[in-house]
């Protein structure tokens, strides 16, 4: 794909966006309801990521997500009911409720999986790069993470390995500046594209808040890649708007960071830009009100749903059916 | 029956798995050009070519989480970690991983990964390069752990490894690698969990796996010079083990020692120990015997590492003791 998106790809790039952002104002609700259980750690305004993204990507593409996943997983195309059920913690989510927010994955979309250890998708991303050389399919993985993981030495292993085997493989960090309660600037030394070009790996910056902008920067990392030239990185500037949990008061951070980050929304950059196209507001109204019917639907349904079984998830500790009861 | 050196059974259960199915890759330090550190992939590339057979950096996270988005992706991958001791480094993608991907997505898939690890002593390898850590990855639900004895098994449960729908690490005693045992005309697989009874004997039942099999064999020749005959079950898989063969045999003989090479505290035999305590404590005749390394880390000075690892005087010892117990129980 190349040259500016057209209308119709723009707005789908808003549903996608529209999608993350009301799921994850109606987990952060179900969250405080006391509706979900544990942890659950939001990605609000940084939507046009996943969105930017996971639009490129081909559905047998495969991708590692993070603990601030539920972007990747609906922008990859997770099921909403499934997705709901699996973080209310009921025996119809994609996961059979036994991995919750952290862990929704979907295999049959190369979805593999949230992931409750920081850095842990890099490698995982790696092998499935691997996977897609050795069997040469058409394919690429591509691994989310954030400036936090950066501080990880995965990611120097995971650099140095996916150059020295020329692998299928983007690095899209989604730099929201806080590592869980830490600033960036205390966090991490360098900067990607530097660690990047020490591996020869080329990066892309994007403006993690402008969907339009990830979408045209993903379709060139994504080209490249899948052309067998290598991995590559991109890195996404974007906002945290909530806590690193649900429930984090965020005293960390100053009033006027915090609120020059929440005035950099992405849907309202996209709504802006769509009305200049002069698509009217009622379409855009239009897309809110089917995702929100469908996220009602699937809310209804999880609440209806049953807990999840004992038995069937001893059954599943061994694909074997060894049960050690 | 024809010998057969470990070292090469457990090369042909590659090769035989890489021709049998051309999704199984192997990686790790060394594994390719060079032909593994301790020689087991020799040839391996030659016969296979570079695109299934790679030598990675001095990564193992990267080797390992890299296996486990393989497997989850269509291949079946055979890992090396040079050293067990190097397993640390591979910890979040075995334990948190690999373990956990197909209970926590809820059945949507399975790791077929194999790690091949060398473990044990006997080498003046110093504390980093000896250890036996197999009861930690036991002790994970998800994993599955075996630890051949001899080269038929070391043949036989390594094709059952990576047919295996599930991450397994594949056990290999150091000190094993050059030892030749007889293996019969057609190499066989060997199903996970389903313990050996290496030689019957109605007084005593020794459970080993690992090298200390060969340290309870020659035990029992000791003892039966002795008058005591021991069946020693060589138990292969540590998890899934074979809770019934060593139920069976303890029902009979009444006593049990267990001996391995990792250190005893906290080890494989304590959890047999406890199991067979809890199913079968009416059949005991005496308490229970463990037999393994001493609690301290793997020396490197000959005369140290001899006194920390245990021998086959140790087994003689331990059963020695439980044959000449006598309960002070009352009757009930």
């Amino acid at each position: 794909m190349s040259g500016p998106i057209d209308d119709q790809g723009l707005l789908r790039l808003y549903e996608s966006m529209v999608l993350i952002r009301r799921a994850e104002e109606r987990l952060s609700r179900l969250f405080a309801g006391g509706e979900i259980p544990g942890f659950v750690h939001l990605s609000l305004g940084q939507e046009a990521v996943p969105a930017g993204v996971c639009a490129v990507l081909e559905h047998a593409d495969s991708v590692a997500s993070t603990h601030r996943g539920h972007g990747h997983a609906l922008a990859k195309g997770v099921r909403v009911e499934g997705f709901f059920a699996e973080i209310m913690g009921r025996a119809g989510g994609v996961c059979k409720g036994r991995g919750g927010s952290m862990h929704v994955a979907d295999m049959s979309i190369g979805m593999l999986g949230a992931n409750g250890i920081v850095g842990g998708g890099y490698s995982l991303a790696l092998g499935a790069a691997f996977a897609h050389q050795v069997k040469k399919r058409p394919n690429i993985a591509v691994t989310f993470f954030g400036d936090g993981a950066m501080a990880e030495g995965a990611l120097h292993e995971c650099l140095n390995l996916a150059v020295l085997w020329k692998l299928p493989l983007l690095f899209v960090c989604e730099n929201n500046g806080w590592s869980e309660f830490s600033p960036v600037s205390r966090q991490f030394a360098a900067r990607l594209s530097d660690l990047g070009e020490a591996f020869g790996i080329g990066s892309e910056h994007a403006d993690g808040t402008d969907v339009e902008a990830v979408f045209a920067a993903a379709t060139r990392c994504v080209a490249r890649v899948r052309s067998g030239a290598g991995p590559y990185i991109l890195e996404c500037r974007t906002n945290r708007w909530h806590g690193h949990f649900e429930g984090d008061p965020q005293k960390y951070r100053e009033a006027s960071e915090l609120a020059a980050a929440r005035g950099e929304d992405p849907l309202v950059v996209t709504a802006g830009r769509l009305a200049a196209r002069g698509i009217v507001e009622a379409t855009l109204a239009d897309v809110d009100a089917r995702v929100v019917a469908r996220i009602d639907a699937a809310v209804e349904a999880a609440r209806a749903d049953a807990e999840p079984d004992v038995a069937a998830a001893f059954a599943d500790v061994y694909a074997t059916g060894e049960i050690h009861a | 029956m024809p010998d057969m050196i470990f070292r090469q059974a457990i090369n042909s259960a590659l090769a035989d798995a890489m021709s049998a199915d051309a999704d199984v890759v192997c990686f790790g330090e060394d594994v390719a050009a060079p032909g593994g550190a301790f020689a087991v992939t020799r040839g391996l590339l030659a016969k296979f070519g570079p695109e299934r057979v790679r030598d990675t950096p001095i990564s193992e996270n990267a080797i390992a989480g890299a296996a486990v988005g393989a497997a989850l992706s269509g291949l079946r991958p055979v890992v090396e970690i040079m050293f067990m001791d190097f397993m640390t480094l591979a910890m979040d993608a075995l334990v948190n991983q690999a373990a956990k991907a197909r209970f926590m997505f809820g059945g949507q898939c399975s790791v077929p990964m194999v790690v091949r690890t060398p473990h044990g002593g006997g080498l003046n390898a110093g504390p980093q390069h000896s250890q036996c850590l197999e009861a930690w990855f036991a002790h994970v639900p998800g994993l599955k752990v075996v630890v051949p004895s001899n080269a038929a098994d070391a043949y036989g449960l390594l094709r059952a490894a990576i047919i295996d729908p599930d991450p397994v690490i594949y056990v290999e005693n150091k000190a094993l690698y050059s030892a030749k045992s007889p293996v019969p005309e057609t190499l066989a697989i060997v199903p996970i969990g389903s313990a050996a009874t290496m030689r019957p004997g109605r007084d005593v039942t020794v459970v080993a796996y690992g090298i200390a099999v060969r340290q309870a064999l020659a035990a029992a020749q000791t003892l039966a010079a002795e008058g005591v005959e021991a069946e020693v079950i060589d138990l292969r898989s540590i998890q899934p083990w074979d809770r019934q063969a060593v139920l069976d045999s303890v029902r009979r003989t009444g006593r049990l020692v267990i001996a391995h090479e990792a250190v005893t505290a906290f080890g494989v035999g304590a959890e047999i120990a406890a199991w067979v305590g809890e199913q079968a404590f009416d059949s005991l005749r005496a308490p229970i015997g463990r037999v393994g390394s001493a609690f301290m880390p793997t020396p490197f000075a000959k005369s140290l590492e001899r006194h920390c690892v245990p021998a086959d005087t140790h087994v003689v010892a331990a059963v020695r003791c439980a044959v000449a117990y006598k309960s002070s129980r009352s009757p009930s």
